[in-house]
């Protein structure tokens, strides 16, 4: 059977790891590669960086990372950050990345994950999707989580599984960084709606609320930052905790 | 050397930094004289089938595949090309091992199957030294080979299928074992051992 997945998140600003509170107030991590070849060797299932400074200040420094990561690490990683052409996907993949994560770009040009499946396969592509509950309903926030698509959160997942994303990166912008547990609302809707994978992000902040994402919401990954990065859960424990619970992982120390 | 098969869309970095901690040499091959200088061959593959067969075809590799005796460890869509057709695009592929890929029911799972997952090992071979049934894989692919006498492990989603299959001396693995942790690093080194001691490549020729 198919195990659930572990993935810290790295968010990079100018070549260092980087964590906010609600897409704001940056905490410094350390340096990306070492904190990478930690995760990959106490048992992540897999890894995603995303450059936050990429969408705003339009930097391409991806790939010089990408090459570096690539050489040190071997579980599969995803990159993102600022990616709107065939060509940089195509770049990233060829420089040693196994997915990108698209999110500014594919909501002002849905037909780049049509583009990207078909050239790449849809497991490179995962469609990041950052929403925010507004009203009953939430929308899609691009750019960072500074502007309001007005877009329908649900109706746009269903939109990138149809246009042939592998995965879904869902966000909660209301629980990025607060540590209060993922919108278990939002994610067991969108796994009643579409048939790909969806990674629970936003939110975590003990080994329950990890648990609770498989259990409780169907989660097929659950990722996470800060707790991993100031070693507030060891992957370790919380694979172990997982396995208690019933829920199918790869061992540590496979 | 090991030649690690340069084509089109194939994600050939991942295999080359795989091999490069494990300290073996390798070049980047994309004719069949720069096949024909290797020891063994590399197949790795990302992406489309049939993109990854169309590039094999402009140099002439398909063939040269089709004809060597030197090892081949194909992976992912490397495997699936070595089969007699790809669902994928309608893609025919080499014919080295007999039978059809299919695709995963999407109706029962998501699919691609897209993870870590067991094997279950059902012959043996030199590939499959000190594998144990609670290794996990990591696996990306929306099509799969049945089990068929070519198999000698089989992994479970929605169905059993092949996991490793080896025919002459070809060997195909549907994971990447170039992503695949500590595991995936041992599958590696077992395919180096077999290419570079003698006694083992013999085993591979009966």
């Amino acid at each position: 059977m198919l195990t659930r997945r572990i993935i810290p998140c790295l968010d990079i600003k100018n070549g260092r790891t980087v964590k906010g509170v609600n897409f704001e107030g940056l905490r410094d991590a350390g340096d990306p590669v070492e904190l990478a070849k930690r995760y990959s060797e106490e048992g992540a299932d897999e890894l995603v960086f995303l450059d936050i400074t990429a969408t705003l200040e339009k930097r391409k420094t991806l790939k010089d990372l990408v090459v570096k990561i690539a050489r040190e690490i071997n579980i599969p990683f995803t990159v993102g950050g600022g990616i709107k052409t065939i060509d940089e996907i195509e770049e990233l993949l060829k420089s040693g990345a196994d997915k990108v994560s698209l999110n500014s770009s594919i909501v002002k040009n849905p037909d780049l994950i049509n583009e990207g499946s078909r050239n790449f396969g849809a497991q490179a592509i995962v469609a990041a999707v950052d929403a925010k509950k507004t009203g009953n309903s939430w929308h899609v926030f691009i750019k960072g989580g500074t502007e309001d698509t007005g877009m329908d959160a649900l109706e746009w997942m269903q939109e990138v599984e149809r246009r042939g994303a592998g995965e879904i990166l869902l966000t909660s912008m209301d629980r990025d960084g607060t540590k209060a547990g993922f919108d278990l609302d939002l994610l067991e809707k969108v796994n009643k709606l579409v048939r790909i994978p969806v990674i629970a992000s936003g939110g975590a902040g003990n080994i329950q609320h990890c648990v609770d994402a498989v259990l409780k919401a169907d989660a097929d990954a659950v990722l996470a930052a800060s707790i991993f990065h100031f070693r507030e859960v060891e992957i370790k424990d919380l694979k172990n905790e997982m396995l208690k619970n019933g829920i199918e992982v790869r061992p540590y120390l496979n | 050397m090991i030649a690690i098969i340069k084509y089109k869309a194939g994600n050939t970095a991942s295999v080359a930094n795989a091999l490069e901690r494990l300290e073996a040499r390798y070049f980047f091959a994309e004719t069949p004289e720069e096949l024909e200088s290797a020891r063994a061959v590399i197949f790795p593959g990302v992406g489309h089938a049939g993109a990854a067969m169309e590039s094999l075809k402009e140099k002439g590799v398909d063939e040269w595949l089709k004809n060597t005796k030197k090892p081949v460890l194909g992976i992912c869509v490397g495997m699936q090309l070595m089969y007699e057709n790809s669902s994928e695009g309608d893609t025919a592929g080499l014919g080295i091992i007999p039978g059809s890929l299919k695709k995963f029911d999407e109706s029962k799972a998501k699919v691609p199957h897209m993870g870590w997952n067991k094997l279950k090992s059902t012959g043996q071979h030199p590939i499959l030294k000190n594998l144990i049934e609670k290794n996990y894989l990591y696996f990306v692919h929306s099509y799969y080979a049945p089990v068929s006498e070519h198999t000698l492990a089989t992994c479970n989603y929605i169905n059993n299928f092949s996991a490793i299959v080896a025919k002459d001396n070809f060997i195909g693995v549907q994971f990447h074992p170039e992503k695949s942790g500590s595991v995936g690093s041992m599958i590696l080194q077992n395919f180096l051992d077999l290419v570079y001691s003698p006694k083992a490549a013999n085993a591979l020729d009966k």
